[in-house]
């Protein structure tokens, strides 16, 4: 998966060096932030642990071996911005040093490796380990998929960014002058090897240094584990505002989609095929193919096993259509959530 | 045990590449060991991306054939060269390049075999081969902690040449632990073990590995600040150019500018 020099064109590269270096910049100010002085040996020390851990050979189940990134582990124990600083300059040394990765491909073998595998395998752990605590198992199951997802998502990076060379950049002859092969060759011979022995390398390298720091060392991960032990007490009024006022806001703009023109495909009822206006936009937006002359006899029978008590989002008291759309609006999004805070409750009550 | 073995066997490949990296990086003997590391850094980089940027097989062989001889002329042997970087790259990208010799579409050459494929083909090899010839070659002529300051000259940030210096250091005393851990359990281990148990050993063996990095980390923190550290890094600037210096100058970059030229 390191991509080496000749691989990707020039333009890409320096795209991938341009689109890495503001993650570098915030990464190292975060870390510079959280840790002060501490930042320089925990990432340097970090990083070669990276660099060594890349070497290993790992007996993975049915008989073979791999090499892991090691990232899952490292967005775990040091958290995304501590993973992509410290993977990035192992990837750096690995370069340079032993010539493991092309120098002009640096920006990208970041990209792919460092950035997007620590911001998805940190993000996949957070998500499955939720608050359980940090000794359940479903911890070591988290940093499996979040190992396992990574280094798939990385690969699939490294297809796309080859699978793009041949189509953007070739001579008069039709010679690709970089990586030869288009998408459609590129991303299952890339994305073969990862899912089946690179992936799982990962992952037996993720669940097991968790499953063992669980035993021997459980600090190491409470820096990413946030209210583990103490269910619930990490989601807030403070942490959830934004996505609170972000859903108000949607509430307000629901009357837009009045303005889409035309019906939603394949949302039509019975009376549409008989009114000509209705038949008109069902063959708009079916490439101009014209519609049955009768609504066909399933949809007939069907239709009316269940009436809604707001057809159409514009429940029958309101005269005004942007106020039938915001009432619906509201009415299904506290559904929703009165729903969840239902779920959240009972289940509270089965730990409990 | 096969595994361990093999671990123990990548090991000490990095260790011994690194090793001879440094011994060959000292010897003054070499003409490009005494350039200054800014001109190599430099000069190198503006090489290697004029590989990338040309259009030219001829002139990217040209390049390839300027690498050999600064080898030549700079003692290092051939044939690590050989070991080292040439065979691994022509086993990795020869594999990767071969079918394009045959799948991509154009004028037939020889049986299945295209002009475009065998030409595109070439592009893939030729290009990581240079690449990488020139990178070692940087290497094995130049000192780490040389081509780290050199980086500056590349408005790299002065916290970045420090962490990677710092991580060049620690790599040693890493890869030093890891083998040992492997040996010592190697030499404790009588008959085989199972997949499984195989499995526990590696995973362990990283975890230990991970708790031995945070105090370590923690305990160099502490020494740097007994010494003074307070979140400031400064680098003792101490190159100086010297008339043959300029000529290398001169040297690489009428070769990037003529690949960049030629190759359009």
């Amino acid at each position: 998966m390191h991509i080496p020099d000749g691989y990707l064109s020039p333009s890409t590269c320096a795209t991938l060096y341009a689109g890495s270096t503001p993650f570098w910049y915030m990464s190292l100010q975060k870390m510079k932030r959280r840790l002060n002085t501490q930042a320089v040996p925990l990432l340097s020390v970090f990083a070669a642990f990276s660099f060594v851990i890349m070497m290993f050979n790992l007996p993975l189940p049915g008989g073979t071996t791999g090499h892991a990134v090691g990232v899952g582990i490292a967005a775990i124990v040091l958290g995304p911005w501590g993973s992509i600083l410290a993977i990035s300059v192992a990837l750096v040394i690995q370069a340079i040093f032993f010539g493991d990765g092309g120098i002009t491909a640096i920006g990208a073998n970041c990209f792919n490796m460092a950035i997007a595998g620590s911001l998805v395998a940190y993000a996949v752990y957070r998500l499955i380990a939720g608050t359980a605590a940090i000794e359940s198992p479903r911890r070591v199951v988290a940093a499996a998929i979040a190992g396992y997802s990574a280094i798939n998502v990385s690969a699939f990076f490294a297809a796309i960014e080859f699978g793009l060379q041949p189509m953007l950049f070739h001579d008069a002859s039709g010679t690709p002058l970089y990586a030869p092969y288009p998408l459609r060759i590129a991303v299952p011979a890339m994305m073969i090897g990862h899912l089946t022995v690179a992936g799982l390398a990962e992952m037996v390298v993720s669940a097991g240094v968790v499953a063992y720091l669980q035993r021997a060392e459980p600090a190491l991960l409470k820096a990413t584990a946030p209210g583990a032990s103490i269910a619930g007490e990490a989601i807030g009024w403070r942490s959830t505002r934004p996505l609170w006022i972000a859903l108000a806001l949607l509430l307000v703009l629901t009357p837009l989609g009045i303005l889409a023109a035309g019906a939603a495909w394949g949302e039509w009822a019975p009376e549409d095929f008989s009114t000509p206006a209705a038949r008109q936009q069902i063959a708009a937006s079916s490439a101009n193919q014209a519609p049955p002359a009768h609504a066909p006899a399933g949809l007939q029978k069907l239709a009316t096993v269940w009436t809604a008590p707001m057809p159409r989002y514009a429940p029958p008291i309101l005269k005004s259509a942007q106020f039938g759309y915001i009432l619906s609006a509201m009415a299904g999004t506290g559904l929703i959530v009165l729903a969840f805070l239902g779920g959240a409750w009972i289940f509270s009550k089965g730990r409990a | 045990m096969t595994f361990v073995e093999r671990t123990i066997g990548s090991l000490s490949k990095g260790l011994n590449f690194a090793t001879l990296a440094d011994d060959s990086a000292r010897s003054q003997t070499g003409v490009l060991q005494r350039a200054d590391p800014r001109i190599k850094v430099v000069g190198m980089l503006a090489m290697i991306v004029s590989v990338a940027v040309s259009h030219n097989l001829l002139t990217i062989a040209c390049v390839f054939l300027v690498a050999v001889l600064l080898a030549i002329a700079s003692r290092v042997s051939l044939v690590d060269l050989a070991r080292w970087v040439w065979m691994p790259v022509l086993l990795f990208t020869g594999c990767i390049a071969l079918p394009a010799v045959f799948i991509t579409p154009g004028a037939t050459l020889y049986g299945p075999a295209t002009t475009q494929g065998v030409r595109t083909a070439g592009f893939l090899l030729l290009r990581a081969e240079t690449c990488v010839s020139l990178s070692t070659l940087l290497v094995l002529t130049t000192r780490w902690a040389h081509i780290l300051k050199a980086l500056r000259v590349l408005r790299m940030p002065v916290v970045f040449v420090v962490i990677l210096g710092m991580t060049y250091r620690y790599l040693f005393v890493m890869l030093e632990t890891a083998l040992d851990m492997f040996e010592s359990r190697k030499s404790r281990t009588v008959g085989t073990l199972d997949a499984p148990d195989k499995r526990r050993l590696a995973t362990a063996t990283v975890g230990v590995l991970l708790s031995k990095s945070y105090q370590l980390s923690s305990d160099v923190h502490l020494a740097m600040q007994s010494r003074g550290f307070r979140g400031e890094v400064y680098l003792l600037d101490d190159f100086q150019m010297h008339r043959a210096d300029w000529g290398w100058m001169l040297l690489f970059f009428a070769v990037a500018a003529m690949v960049v030229w030629v190759g359009r």
